[in-house]
Parts: structure tokens; C-alpha cells; sequence
């Protein structure tokens, strides 16, 4: 179903590449194209008009299908696709809390040519959505920062990042679902439950979550309270 | 409350709880999981009267022993090893019955990595996303098998199959085969790269594991520097990180990544690739993807 706003439906830029017998790795030209295009497949799953396909997975530049009985056939139908600028997600914004406690908060302000302050002021002041996940489960690559506040990962990737951070890396903020080894700029930390097995669905950020961070001091913090700096 | 229950006697090196997998979350960063020698967990699941989706055990070179509450049918396939009930000799590859308190030994494996060892009503893990699948990638479903541990059974489906030993098919080779379809990322390599993929002496390293089997041998030769943005990766994937050397992507693999994709493994070639030792030589086949798309 068309949401009915009258969006001019275009065609979009797109290379279908071969992945194995039954696979298409979809490029396109940027973040906005891949969301369109994800939707309209997602759209198409659910009016039964996509064949079966057993993953779609969409990344930065790229949407993967795989599973599929003909790809080659999928391929050469998608350049004929109109597809419709993506909507954007209609269910509200999840409210992220987060101390704004992170050991690289010091450096991303320098990165930025700012202050820690100016930081956290920016980062919660930004409406963030999750362009794709993966990593683990639980990770959403969340965009939503301009270009001038991208950073490098660090030089040398920490053996353990602690749960909960609250992270940079290239155009993406990412909070970790469990302690792993990384290389992101840790700027804060955060409480929430990003994956919960026995909840539906499981995934706090689904792909198009649309994600606020909430800047929220120890004091008012429900667990393992911080010195204040 | 029922009984019916096995306790761990021997853990072995890795014994995990496996089914098909929980495929169709690699969107939210779930990998598959599941079983990596799938024929395997298939039949014996078949000859213990189980539906092929039950759970069993997969046990990784030195096999595993465990001590059965409650009498109940236990088949071994995968890689062959000895089998015994209470140390008398039992069949490999067979339905073995095993009375209540016995404990059934699946030894190391005279050949290949992986045993599964089949239980009538399947292992009865608690399941996650759908799957009683251990995914050692992200943490999820049961953990590995601890001495000690206690894992519930499930109620038989029916009776076992009607067999008396079942042909040792598909057993290691010598030499591991891997047909690929080259792409998606076959021009971030050199022609020099590409014939180094064809022609070169690879091994299997003693790093692999569920998440991927590494290999020792030439480095491909890149054409490009540097990372993609993250893409979708598939099951079968040959990756190739920064050092040249491909890795081929086996069921706990990431969903997404950064290195390129030279080529993709067919699926009904991995179960092969799961059995391989450590130091078994590897001849990669390429060839070139159906051309489509673009009219």
C-alpha cells in the first residue's frame, strides 16, 4: 500500500552484481537510494509480489538478497522498478538515555574543533535513524550526523569495549548490545536493552528506527552510578 | 517432570547444540547458525525417527560422551569415529539403543572434524528466534557443552529407521574442492590475484572455526586499496581481508562486512569445507557468475 502522499516515483540508479548461484548484491548511490529501494522490496514482500527470497540485508551502499530461486531474473526485471522516495518511519522516535561519560569524548571534541560540551549538545540535539544493522545482534549503524562531524575509528581498536557505549565511527553513531573488541570513539554510555530474545522483535533498532539520545547525568541514571566530571 | 535428560560426561573440545539454523534475521545482524555438515545432522536425525529440524549434538575432533537418563535411540554420523555403550563397541552411522543410566561415547574422529550425534526427540534447548541453534558468533542459543552440564530431551517422534548401517557417503577427501562463482567484488583483484585464487596451493588453517575456515597459501593480489562500505555477506563467502589470504565464510559468520568478495562458495559445498582438518590442501575452482542485469 502507497502511503498516498503523491511522491513522484522515479528510477533509481542501480547495479545488481552477482553473489553465487542464488544471490544479488544490489548497489545504489547512496544511503537515501538504499532506503527507498529497501522499502520497496519490503513492500513488495508483503503484497507477494517479490519471489521468495530467504535474507535482504541493507548496508551502507548496497541492499543483499540471497536465496533466491532465479536472480538473474529479479536482476533483469529491477531497473524497470519505480520506486518511491522512502517515507519516512512513522512510529516515534525511541529515546536513547545516555551519560555522556565516554573516554573519547575529549578527543571526538577535538576532532570536531569543539568543546565535550558542544558534544553532547550536538549528538542529543540530532535526530539519528538506523540505516542498517549487523556487526551483532542488536547493532544499528545509526546516521543523522553531517559530514564535518564524521571521525576515524582509532588507530588502535580497544581488545574490550564495555556494554552500552555510546559510539562514533565514519558517519555512524552505534551503541554496543554486549562487550566485544572495537575500534569506535566511545563518547558515552547507556543502559538500554538492545536485545531482548523475548521481546518482538527482539531488535530494539530495526532498519528506519528513527533514535534521539537523551543526555542524562549519574544521579538520574538507574544503574552503576559515575562520578560526575 | 520428565526425565528424559543426558548429563555431559565429556565435553570434548567443542560439542554444540545444532538444528538448520535461524536463517531470515541476517537484517538485524543475526548469522544463520546451525548445523555446518547439514547432510549429517540430516540422516541422523532420520535414523533416530526424528524430523530433520530436531536439534543435535556436533562435536568438533575429539567427539563427546554423555550419560542418558531415561533409555533412548542415539544415531552418529559426520565424521566417522568409534561408538560405544558403556565401552562395548556399538555401530556408527546406525539407530543404537542405549539403556536408561548408559553413557554413550562418540570417540575422536578417525577422519573429518564434525560427529553429530542424533537423540529420538531431538535435544530439547531452549529455543531462540526459532532455532535450538548455538551461534557462537553473537552468544546466542545454548552454550557449548560443559562436563557436567544437563541438556533436556525431547518425546520420541516415532520409531527409528528400519536400517542397519547406512553408507559412510561423503567422507573427507584428500584434497578440499571449492567451486566458486566469482563476485561480487572479483574487480577489487588483479588478473595476476584472480590466477592466484585459481591456481594456488591453499591449506586449511589450523584457525578456522564456526564463524569461517581460514586458509594458509599465496595472497590474492588487490587492485584496490582499502575497505568497502559495509555490505551484506553471504554463507559461502570467500572474503578476503587486508593480508590476501580468503576466508570461507561457514554458518556463525557476520551478516555484514568491509572486505571485499572475491567469490561464493554453493552452499551444497560446505558441508565438505566443515569436515576439512586443519593442513587438508584446498583447490579453488572459479568460474564466472551468469551474466545478467544490464539489459
Amino acid at each position: 500500500m502507497s502511503t498516498g502522499n503523491g511522491a513522484a516515483r522515479t528510477r533509481l540508479p542501480l547495479r545488481p552484481l552477482p553473489v553465487g548461484d542464488h544471490g544479488l548484491l544490489v548497489e545504489l548511490d547512496d544511503a537515501t537510494a538504499v532506503e527507498a529501494f529497501h522499502a520497496e522490496l519490503l513492500r513488495r514482500a508483503a503484497a507477494g509480489t517479490l519471489p521468495a527470497v530467504r535474507e535482504i540485508v541493507p548496508a551502507a551502499r548496497t541492499v543483499l538478497l540471497d536465496g533466491l530461486a532465479d536472480p538473474g531474473r529479479l536482476a533483469a526485471e529491477l531497473p524497470g522498478w519505480d520506486i518511491p522516495p522512502a517515507a519516512s518511519d512513522d512510529r516515534p522516535a525511541i529515546d536513547i538515555p545516555v551519560r555522556y561519560d565516554g573516554p573519547d569524548l575529549a578527543d571526538v571534541a577535538a576532532l570536531w574543533d569543539t568543546t565535550p560540551e558542544d558534544v553532547v549538545r550536538i549528538h542529543s540535539g540530532t535526530e539519528f535513524h538506523v540505516a542498517f544493522c549487523g556487526f551483532a545482534p542488536g547493532f544499528g549503524y545509526l546516521t543523522g550526523l553531517p559530514e564535518r562531524h564524521h571521525v576515524p575509528r582509532r588507530a588502535t581498536p580497544r581488545t574490550k569495549v564495555p556494554v552500552g557505549s555510546v559510539a562514533l565511527a565514519g558517519p555512524y553513531t552505534g551503541v554496543y548490545p554486549r562487550s566485544s573488541p572495537g575500534g569506535w570513539q566511545l563518547i558515552g554510555t547507556s543502559d538500554v536493552e538492545l536485545w531482548d530474545p523475548d521481546r518482538e522483535p527482539a531488535a530494539l533498532f530495526t532498519p528506519g528506527t528513527r533514535v534521539r539520545f537523551v543526555p542524562v547525568t549519574a544521579e538520574t541514571s538507574t544503574e552503576s552510578p559515575r562520578e560526575a566530571r | 517432570m520428565t526425565d528424559r535428560a543426558f548429563c555431559v560426561v565429556r565435553a570434548g573440545a567443542l560439542t554444540t547444540v545444532q538444528d538448520l539454523g535461524r536463517a531470515g534475521h541476517a537484517h538485524l545482524g543475526v548469522p544463520r547458525a546451525g548445523a555446518l555438515d547439514e547432510p549429517a545432522h540430516r540422516l541422523a536425525n532420520r535414523l533416530v525417527g526424528n524430523p530433520e529440524t530436531a536439534a543435535t549434538l556436533e562435536t568438533t575432533l575429539t567427539g563427546c560422551a554423555v550419560r542418558v537418563r531415561t533409555a533412548t535411540v542415539v544415531a552418529v554420523t559426520g565424521a566417522p569415529c568409534s561408538v560405544t555403550v558403556d565401552g562395548r563397541p556399538a555401530p556408527w552411522g546406525a539407530p543404537v539403543a542405549v539403556p536408561a543410566g548408559a553413557v554413550l561415547d562418540a570417540g575422536p574422529a578417525t577422519a573429518g572434524l564434525r560427529s553429530y550425534l542424533a537423540f529420538a526427540g531431538g535435544v530439547a534447548a531452549e529455543p531462540v528466534l526459532g532455532s535450538r541453534a548455538a551461534d557462537l558468533l553473537s552468544g546466542l542459543g545454548p552454550a557449548p557443552l560443559s562436563d557436567g552440564g544437563v541438556l533436556p530431551l525431547g518425546d520420541p517422534y516415532g520409531p527409528p529407521a528400519r536400517v542397519d548401517a547406512v553408507v559412510r557417503a561423503g567422507l573427507p577427501a584428500a584434497e578440499l574442492v571449492l567451486p566458486c562463482v566469482l563476485g561480487p567484488r572479483d574487480d577489487w583483484f588483479t588478473e595476476a590475484g584472480l590466477r592466484t585464487l585459481a591456481t594456488g596451493r591453499f591449506r586449511v588453517s589450523s584457525a578456522s572455526n564456526r564463524i569461517g575456515l581460514r586458509m594458509e597459501g599465496p595472497p590474492l593480489e588487490r587492485a584496490k586499496d582499502g575497505e568497502l562500505p559495509s555490505e551484506g555477506m553471504p554463507l559461502g563467502a570467500l572474503q578476503v581481508p587486508p593480508n590476501g589470504l580468503p576466508v570461507l565464510f561457514l554458518n556463525d559468520h557476520p551478516t555484514t562486512g568491509g572486505y571485499p568478495v572475491v567469490g561464493v562458495v554453493p552452499e551444497r559445498f560446505l558441508a565438505a569445507a566443515a569436515q576439512a582438518t586443519p593442513g587438508t590442501p584446498v583447490r579453488i575452482v572459479p568460474r564466472p557468475a551468469r551474466s545478467f542485469g544490464q539489459g
